[in-house]
């Protein structure tokens, strides 16, 4: 069955340098569990192929049902270098919102 | 000892909401209000102002600001935690303490926290080995080193603590986490100890919830954006502090705006790396641990925070001069916007190369098509107009400045349907690039002091 990540989701992103963070947050607890299961590294890294160029990490925080992910050189060298519109990341996280989970 | 104080955030940077600050003194109880000013390229813009005139180097809004709220700041015994001294702490006293004096305020004490500029240190700390090493990328200072045009440490919460202990009605800093001006009033107001991890974890973690302004409270909200109400009047946030360092994100009842389990989430979330480490000069503070519950309407409550000891190093910010950028747009319209677009920005590379100039990168993207999605943007249905927007960065000026030139003939010498040109030609602009590096505690001390009027 495939849902859309807005749907069981919401999320926050932001910049630190050329890496962009997401804060990904289940909208109820029972969600969680999908997102730790379906929402992995290489679904993101797939996801954000030619957008994120280098590593992508992952965090859990099952107290906030949320993910963390570290998309590093996501902001075309970030801050003042960057040319990007969006040079912050700020709409990284509408990226993946956007995403479709293929799930069980 | 208080068994409960109310701390507002009043500016989430510089620039923020210019009535949230009177909104927060005015529209309910507060003891205090934290307000962030310092962006990670600020201190730069504050250095080349303080090179030009001694006299500046801070946040200048501090000044009508203050002048406006001291009547009622004093009156209601509300203090103020800022660090909008940039780098002149005593320049921006020295002003506020001007405009005090003309408005006839008798009695009023603003402490100093400073100490924090080590631009003139850099030899002496290289020699004394300090590296001060990109801590991205592991470059050496020496690359550079000609280029510098600010470095600051990033002092946390105990020199302001300090302040406020001796009596301080206003706290300026210079560069301080944004935490810290959160955590210091809790620990001058609740007399915590240096090693009391979880507490101090927990102040910090209510300063990560303030330090954005409204985006604790219904700004940038993504779960659902629409049940925020009156967003025109939005209440900032406002930490109510126990002496357990236990937290309740609120805000005054009758802004608008709101609080919830999943606004709080929101802001918990931005800008974190590895959470079960966040690290602070005053402690390395756990996100996995917060326990959040309901506590009302526009009510969060956040507690059983646990903190670890703090690390050996300040983290120090350093700003350098890297090339320049010019970025210009075009509006292109149907029909075929996006195809007319794509082929505007070939003939402008094309126009480039024949001028033999080069560029470390030039980018270009379709605003109202792909430039927030890149290649996951959904081709749909074609849209009625595309703003072609390209940039240019470059060490050479002049590349840069001809970048500029290119753009405007484009109208006439390009595809049909093309507007959108009312700026003027871009300018380059001088790219002031960030080097984050650490530096050891005991090589630099913060430099608190009090003044009265």
């Amino acid at each position: 069955m495939k849902i859309k990540l807005i749907e069981i989701a919401h999320a926050r992103s932001g910049d630190k340098g050329d890496t962009g963070n997401v804060g990904v947050i289940a909208r109820k607890e029972e969600y969680y569990p999908i997102l730790v299961k379906y929402l992995t590294i290489e679904r993101v890294k797939q996801h954000f192929d030619g957008i994120a160029l280098g590593k992508v990490e992952r965090f859990e925080l099952p107290n906030l049902w949320a993910l963390n992910f570290l998309l590093h050189e996501v902001l075309g060298g970030g801050g003042t270098k960057s040319l990007k519109n969006d040079a912050q990341g700020k709409t990284l996280s509408s990226v993946m919102l956007r995403m479709e989970l293929d799930i069980e | 000892m208080k068994n409960k104080i109310r701390i507002a955030s009043g500016q989430g940077f510089w620039g923020d909401l210019p009535t949230a600050p009177e909104d927060q003194v005015s529209r309910g109880p507060i003891d205090y209000m934290m307000m962030d000013y310092l962006a990670e390229v600020t201190m730069s813009i504050l250095q080349k102002q303080k090179r030009k005139d001694p006299a500046l180097g801070y946040a200048r809004d501090l000044v009508p600001l203050l002048q406006k709220l001291l009547p009622t700041l004093l009156a209601k015994g509300i203090k103020v935690v800022t660090n909008g001294g940039g780098v002149n702490c005593l320049a921006c006293r020295d002003a506020i303490f001007d405009v005090a004096k003309k408005g006839g305020i008798r009695r009023l004490r603003i402490g100093t926290v400073s100490g924090d500029n080590i631009l003139d240190r850099i030899d002496e700390l290289q020699a004394a080995g300090m590296p001060l090493e990109n801590m991205e990328t592991g470059e050496p200072v020496l690359k550079i080193m000609d280029r510098i045009l600010s470095a600051n440490v990033y002092f946390g919460a105990w020199p302001i603590a300090e302040a406020l202990d001796k009596g301080a009605d206003i706290v300026i800093t210079g560069r301080t986490t944004d935490t810290g001006l959160t955590l210091a009033p809790m620990i001058h107001e609740f007399g915590w100890r240096r090693d009391e991890w979880n507490k101090l974890a927990a102040g910090t973690i209510a300063g990560h919830i303030l330090e954005c302004g409204g985006q604790a409270s219904g700004g940038n909200f993504s779960a659902d954006w629409r049940a925020v109400t009156d967003m025109a009047h939005i209440g900032f946030p406002i930490a109510e502090a126990f002496p357990d360092g236990t937290v309740v994100i609120t805000k005054h009842e009758s802004s608008g705006g709101l609080v919830s389990l999943q606004t709080v989430k929101e802001q918990l979330v931005y800008e974190i790396g590895d959470p079960c480490s966040y690290i602070t000069p005053d402690c390395v503070a756990d996100f996995t641990s917060i326990r959040l519950q309901e506590d009302g309407p526009n009510r969060v409550r956040v507690s059983q925070v646990i903190g670890k000891p703090a690390t050996d190093f300040y983290k120090v910010s350093m700003s350098y001069l890297d090339g320049f950028t010019a970025v210009g747009t075009l509006t292109y319209a149907w029909p075929d916007a996006i195809e007319k677009a794509r082929a505007a920005d070939e003939i402008l590379r094309t126009r480039l190369r024949d001028a033999g100039l080069q560029f470390d990168e030039i980018r270009s993207e379709l605003l109202g098509f792909d430039s927030c999605f890149g290649p996951r943007a959904l081709a749909s249905e074609e849209p009625n107009e595309v703003v072609l927007r390209i940039g240019v960065r470059g060490s050479d000026v002049k590349a840069v400045e001809r970048f500029g030139r290119e753009l405007a003939p484009l109208i006439l010498t390009g595809p049909p349907g093309v507007t959108g040109f009312a700026g003027g030609r871009p300018k380059p602009s001088e790219i002031i690039a960030y080097w984050p590096a650490l530096l050891a505690k005991h090589a630099v001390k913060p430099i608190v002091a009090i003044e009265e009027i």
